[in-house]
């Protein structure tokens, strides 16, 4: 399995410390001054700076960028004359957060040249020259005994990539744009990528992809510290693969999420539970009426991959809601006053939550991670406490790929028979799949598909902490010591 | 035989999050790699984050006493390599 999604570490460091910086920031006297502060406080007269950007200037210039994504704003529309003071106050008078979570940061992107076909300093000029023979729009000349290509008239079509016999010419790809599944995300005239928003559907793959880390998330963590600080009933909703991600017991994280100023934590894994029950039961339904196959509908980006790109599949798709939807509407009921804060493990999530009036806010793990550090949590050190509504096992293993599928298998009478089909993360191809079961309205690998954005279910997903590997090994544990949901039912 | 290496990976919080999340892989790799010459186990904080805005200097591991910062694999294995010397 291809394991290492997670954004390139150096990235992720910056990203994760311009966060804590912010946290530290609204928590002291002077919000806006120490906001404005962070480039300089990370990058003072006279430091080291990294040998790919020019000078000191031009690093603090996009520190600032970085700061405006964790205050929330989009980089793009946000005018360079605006002082970062003044977007924190800006943040902290904000009701409702953006439209879209992603926003890029384009000033980053300069290095990144633009997709084309390459001739390397392999090329021998052999005799046979078969890739002057094959270019069929006759882009390709011997020059000085090389071979070179004409950008007019090259059309990128790769064929001289494979008749090489040295392996000379490369494909030089961009990071985001081969990792979107959807063609959402390209280099414009000027170079700097840019997200085609009613393309997107949020799957936050670019963001993983690019080693310049570019692609940022718009963070809503002023927004909660602000309810928090004034003293609302603000209440933690943890999905599933939170629990793999913090080297605690899932007891101790929720001291650890009180400690925070919360003040109740709710598993999403309890919502997970309807979903299985309901979706069990769609399943069966459907199938007595003769339907060929269904698919889940508990990932954010399927969902939104399947509004905006394959509406024939809309019949297939489950009815059934998400964990985080029957999960927000448990907490209303018993909370009808309380802010609830989602904690999720990628941006697609986001989406989801602005159209659901139950869920006020999202955060991801990345930004749950910098809020301990801002205040010196230190998870395992803290005491445990239990979780007032058990979930199952099934539900907790709803972030692994495969979990879900697995759950709703449980549930089935045996006369029903599931077949399930892993869609282990959603890329170019995967799509293309996709689309050939809604139109031909028949998979032949099975009748129930699982679809899952990330690869590895949401252990995968863009902004979680943990690798791969141990996250999903603590997930286990705790699977392992949970009840199956069939104790439930019984 | 000399005394062995000691090398503590830290797997406090802040640590954790800021990477070494990603240093866990040294604790089986290690021991394949150097066998029984070098000892290493993942510790909680070290107490190296809290002092001031040191923070942003982690992931912290210490190879016997010598700190490393912002610890990568890589890091790690070429201080664990100068001290076999
Ligand atoms: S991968 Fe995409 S977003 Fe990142 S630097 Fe390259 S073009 Fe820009
Ligand atoms: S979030 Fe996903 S769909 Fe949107 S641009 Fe990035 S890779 Fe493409
Ligand atoms: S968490 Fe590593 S030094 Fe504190």
């Amino acid at each position: 399995m291809a394991m290492n999604t997670s954004t390139p570490k150096e990235t992720s460091h910056l990203k994760r410390e311009i966060l804590v910086r912010l946290i530290k920031a609204y928590l002291s006297d002077n919000f806006e001054e120490n906001t404005r502060l962070i480039p300089y406080a990370m990058r003072p007269k006279n430091s080291d700076v990294p040998n790919y950007r020019c000078c000191i200037f031009k690093e603090r210039a996009i520190l600032r960028d970085r700061a405006i994504a964790g205050l929330g704003f989009s980089i793009e529309d946000t005018d360079d004359s605006v002082l970062l003071s003044e977007l924190a106050n800006k943040a902290e008078k904000r009701e409702v957060p953006d439209e879209h979570p992603l926003t890029v940061l384009t000033t980053a992107c300069k290095g990144c040249v633009p997709s084309r076909i390459y001739v390397t300093d392999l090329c021998q000029g052999c005799v046979a020259r078969p890739c002057v023979n094959t270019c069929k729009f006759g882009a390709i000349s011997i020059q000085n005994g090389k071979s070179v290509i004409d950008p007019e008239k090259c059309k990128n079509c790769g064929m001289c990539v494979q008749v090489c016999p040295y392996q000379a010419i490369q494909k030089i790809i961009v990071p985001c744009e081969s990792a979107c599944p959807v063609g959402a995300i390209a280099k414009d005239e000027n170079g700097h990528a840019k997200i085609d928003f009613d393309k997107c559907i949020s799957c936050g793959k670019c963001a993983s992809a690019c080693p310049f880390g570019a692609v940022h998330e718009k963070s809503q963590i002023i927004d909660v510290l602000k309810n928090i600080k004034a003293g609302k009933k603000t209440i933690a909703m943890v999905a599933p693969a939170m629990f793999g991600q913090l080297p605690c017991k899932p007891q101790q994280l929720k001291e650890a999420i009180l400690k925070l100023g919360f003040a109740d934590v709710y598993e999403v894994a309890q919502g997970a539970d309807v979903t299985t029950k309901t979706e069990a039961a769609e399943f069966e339904e459907r199938l007595m009426k003769g339907a060929e196959f269904m698919t889940t509908s508990c990932c954010a980006g399927y969902n939104e991959l399947v509004d905006k790109h394959i509406p024939e599949m809309k019949p297939f798709r489950s009815d059934t809601k998400t964990p985080m939807y029957y999960t927000a509407e448990i907490v209303k009921r018993e909370n009808p006053d309380a802010v609830t804060v989602f904690f999720s493990p990628c941006v697609a999530k986001k989406r989801e939550a602005l159209q659901n009036p139950n869920v006020d806010y999202v955060l991801n793990y990345e930004e749950i991670g910098a809020w301990m550090i801002a205040l010196g949590v230190q998870v395992a050190e803290c005491d445990e406490s239990e979780f007032k509504t058990q979930a199952s096992a099934e539900g907790r293993n709803y972030c692994v790929t495969g979990g879900v599928a697995k759950a709703v298998q449980t549930l089935l009478p045996e006369e029903i028979p599931a077949h399930p089909v892993i869609i282990d993360g959603l890329t170019k191809q995967t799509v293309r799949d996709l689309k050939k079961y809604a139109k031909n309205g028949m998979c032949e690998l099975g009748n129930l598909i699982e679809v899952m954005a990330c690869t590895g279910g949401c252990l995968g997903g863009n902004s979680t902490v943990n690798a791969f590997k141990p996250a999903l090994k603590q997930v286990t544990n705790y699977v392992n010591e949970s009840k199956s949901i069939k104790e439930q039912i019984d | 035989m000399d005394k062995k290496i000691s090398v503590k990976v830290c797997l406090g919080t802040t640590c954790f999050v800021m990477g070494s999340s990603n240093l866990q892989e040294l604790i089986e790799m290690v021991p394949k790699k150097y066998g029984d010459r070098v000892e290493v186990s993942g510790v909680p904080c070290l107490g190296l984050c809290s002092i001031d805005w040191e923070f942003s200097k982690a992931p912290y591991v210490k190879v016997d006493d010598d700190v490393i910062k912002e610890a990568t694999v890589e890091k790690v294995l070429k201080a664990i390599d100068e001290k076999l010397k």
